[in-house]
C-alpha cells in the first residue's frame, strides 16, 4: 500500500531578551549553575511575576513577520505538572488567548514551487530547568540547574501540513532564519535556542481522514529531525502492515545512537488542568504599538532572497542560500560589496566557505577567513591573477592565517601567466616537441578534433608549471592549430 | 452531588495529595457541593459576554529587559532541603 505522512511541528524557540519573562534574572547562556536563578524563579513563596516588556514585543514581531494575527489581549494561563526543574508546579504559559494567532510560512520545495505551511498560533511560555542524572554529585539522585528556568520561549505550533522530512526541515530552517533575521532568537541549536517537537501520522494514500499521530519531542538538529521523521513514519508503516495499530505517544529520539523509544502513552498522559494565572493580568497591547514594532522589522528572509537577485543578479538558488540568515547575508554583502563581483563572491560563500566552516563544525562568526579577505581573493580571480586552482590554495592559505590573498600569492610565487606573448612561446615549444600529437591531431576527422585538445592542454599547462591562464592557453592553440591544418 | 471515586483518587494522584479511603467519600460529597454552585452559575444567560480573564479589570505592567538580579545561590541553597556543588539536589527522576 501506498502510505502518506501528515506532519506537523511545534517550535520552541528561545527568545535573545537579557533577562527572565517574569524575572529579571540574567539569561546569559553558559553561567555556572543556580547563578542566574533569582526568588522569582525558583518560586519562593510571595514572590510575584512581573512581565519582561521585550519578550512581549519579540513575540509580536514573529507574528508580524508571518502575517500572523497579533492578540491584542493576551492572557497567561498554568499548565499543572509536577517535575523537579519547574519548581512551581506549574508552568506559566498561553492556550486561550495566545499572542500570536493563525499565520502563514513558506517553504521552498526542491523543485523549486513555493509550499504555504499554516501556523495555527504561538505563543509566549517560561522555560524550565534542568535535571542532571549524573555529574559531580553523589549517584541515587538527580541535580537541578534552574539558570535555564523562567527563560522566555514563543512555542509555534504549525497546522499539519507537511507532507515529508524534507517539507519539515526546510519549515523548521525557514523559521529559524525568520527568528535569526528578526534577531529574536540567536538560532543555536546546540544550545537548545530552537527545539523541535514533530507529531507524525501516516494514512493510506488518498485517505482524508487522520492517522493516529505520535510525538518525537527535543530535538535540537535538522539533521536529527530529519533521521527522526524517517524512523518513525517506517516503524508506523511496519506496524500497520502488520496489522497492528499506532498508539498515541511521546516519544524520545537518540541522535547519536540512532534510536527512539516510546516515553510514556496516552493512558499515563499529563492532565494539565489550564486555568487563568491569578498572578497576571491580560497584557494588552495596542495597535499603535504594534505598528510601531512593524514600522522597525528587520529585512525578512524572502525580502532579501528577492533583493539579492535584484540587487547582484544571483540565482534563486544563491539568493536562497546566501538570504537564510542574517550573518550569512551581511557576510556576503560585505565581501560582494568589496570584491565589486557579486556572482563569484556568491560561488565562494556558498562553495568553498561553506563546506569548509561545515567540515570543521564551526560559524560564519568564527570563520578565519574574512569578508574582506574574500573578497580580496575574489578580486585576485576575477583579475586573471590567479586561476580557480590556484585560488583554492590561496583560500587554504587564508584559512590558516598566512595573511591576506596577495600575500599569499607573493609568498607562493602563485602568479597566472596572462602574457600573452609567453603563453604563445609556451604553445609552440609544446606542439613543436610533440609532432607525433600534432599529426594525430590534423588528420581526426574534423568533428572529433575537439577531443584531442586535451591532451595538448595537459602538456601546456605541465610546463608552465599549472601557472597559464587556461582560457588564454586554449584561445591561442586553437588558433595555432587551426593554422596547420 | 457527588463525584466518582475513581475521579477524585485521579485528582489527588495529579495534585500529588494523599487521601486516606476513608476520606474520599467526604471529598466527594465537598467537591460536589462546589459543582453544585458551579451548575447554579451556569444557569445565569451569558450570550453576548466574553469570559472573565482576571478579577481586577486592569492590565499588565510590563517590566523592561535589564538584568537587576545579582547571583544569591548561597543564600537560596542554605534553605534547600539538600544540595551538593552548584546544584539543588532531588530523588533521582527518570524520564
Amino acid at each position: 500500500m501506498n502510505w502518506e505522512t501528515v506532519i506537523g511541528l511545534e517550535v520552541h524557540v528561545q527568545l535573545a531578551t537579557k533577562t527572565k519573562i517574569f524575572s529579571a534574572a540574567s539569561t546569559a547562556f553558559g553561567a555556572a549553575p543556580n547563578t542566574q536563578a533569582c526568588e522569582i524563579d525558583l518560586a519562593m513563596p510571595g514572590t510575584l511575576p512581573v512581565v519582561n516588556k521585550q519578550a512581549i514585543d519579540y513575540a509580536v514581531m514573529f507574528g508580524l513577520a508571518i502575517d500572523a494575527e497579533i492578540g491584542k489581549t493576551s492572557v497567561f494561563e498554568r499548565k499543572n505538572y509536577f517535575y523537579p526543574d519547574l519548581p512551581k508546579g506549574y508552568q506559566t504559559t498561553q492556550l486561550e488567548q495566545p499572542v500570536v494567532g493563525p499565520g502563514v510560512v513558506d517553504i521552498q520545495l526542491d523543485n523549486g514551487d513555493t509550499k504555504s505551511i499554516r501556523i495555527h498560533h504561538a505563543h509566549l511560555e517560561e522555560d524550565a530547568g534542568k535535571s542532571l542524572h549524573e555529574g559531580n554529585f553523589r549517584s541515587g539522585v538527580s541535580g537541578i540547574d534552574l539558570n535555564r528556568a523562567g527563560t522566555p520561549l514563543i512555542e509555534i505550533v504549525s497546522e499539519p501540513d507537511m507532507r515529508t522530512a524534507e517539507e519539515a526541515v526546510a519549515f523548521a530552517k525557514k523559521l529559524h532564519s525568520i527568528v535569526t533575521s528578526l534577531g529574536i532568537c540567536d538560532g543555536e541549536m546546540s544550545q537548545g535556542s530552537m527545539r523541535f517537537d514533530v507529531n507524525i501520522s501516516i494514512r493510506p494514500q488518498g485517505e482524508d481522514k487522520l492517522g493516529t499521530r505520535t510525538e518525537t519531542k527535543n530535538l535540537n538538529s535538522f539533521k536529527f529531525m530529519e533521521d527522526a521523521i524517517r524512523l518513525e513514519v517506517e516503524r508506523q508503516i511496519d506496524v500497520l502492515e502488520d496489522g497492528g495499530e499506532v498508539v498515541q505517544e511521546t516519544r524520545l529520539y537518540n541522535g547519536e545512537t540512532k534510536v527512539a523509544r516510546s516515553m510514556r502513552s496516552k493512558e499515563e498522559a499529563n492532565d494539565y488542568r489550564y486555568f487563568p494565572c491569578p498572578d497576571l493580568l491580560p497584557v494588552v497591547i495596542s495597535d499603535e504599538h504594534v505598528e510601531q514594532l512593524r514600522a522597525n522589522l528587520p529585512e525578512l528572509p524572502d525580502a532579501r532572497q528577492q533583493r539579492f537577485m535584484a540587487e547582484y543578479e544571483l540565482s534563486q538558488y544563491d539568493a536562497t542560500v546566501l538570504s537564510a540568515d542574517a550573518s550569512t547575508a551581511s557576510y556576503f554583502e560585505q565581501a560582494a560589496k568589496q570584491s565589486g563581483n557579486p556572482k563569484l563572491t556568491a560561488n565562494w560563500v556558498a562553495g568553498e566557505l561553506s563546506a569548509r566552516l561545515n567540515i570543521e563544525a564551526i560559524s560564519l562568526e568564527q570563520s578565519p577567513v574574512t569578508a574582506e579577505q574574500l573578497a580580496g581573493l575574489v578580486i585576485r580571480i576575477a583579475d586573471n591573477t590567479i586561476s580557480g586552482k590556484m585560488a583554492k590554495q590561496v583560500f587554504e592559505g587564508i584559512w590558516n592565517g598566512e595573511g591576506d590573498a596577495d600575500q599569499i600569492i607573493e609568498q607562493r610565487g602563485l602568479k597566472q601567466v596572462s602574457d600573452s606573448g609567453a603563453l604563445e612561446a609556451m604553445v609552440d615549444e609544446v606542439l613543436a616537441n610533440n609532432q607525433a600529437m600534432v599529426d594525430d591531431y590534423i588528420n581526426t576527422d574534423a568533428d572529433k578534433r575537439k577531443k584531442k585538445l586535451g591532451g595538448f592542454m595537459g602538456q601546456i599547462m605541465k610546463a608552465s608549471k599549472g601557472q597559464a591562464n587556461p582560457q588564454q592557453v586554449s584561445q591561442i592553440l586553437a588558433q595555432k592549430l587551426a593554422k596547420m591544418l | 452531588m457527588s463525584i466518582e471515586k475513581q475521579t477524585i483518587e485521579n485528582l489527588a494522584t495529579l495534585a500529588r495529595l494523599a487521601i486516606d479511603d476513608t476520606r474520599v467519600e467526604e471529598m466527594s460529597q465537598r467537591l460536589g457541593s462546589v459543582l453544585e454552585l458551579v451548575d447554579q452559575l451556569k444557569a445565569a444567560d451569558t450570550s453576548g459576554l466574553s469570559g472573565l480573564d482576571h478579577p481586577l479589570n486592569e492590565t499588565q505592567r510590563l517590566r523592561e529587559d535589564t538584568v537587576n538580579k545579582p547571583n544569591m545561590r548561597e543564600a537560596f541553597q542554605a534553605i534547600a532541603p539538600d544540595t551538593e556543588g552548584d546544584l539543588y539536589l532531588v530523588p533521582k527522576v527518570i524520564d
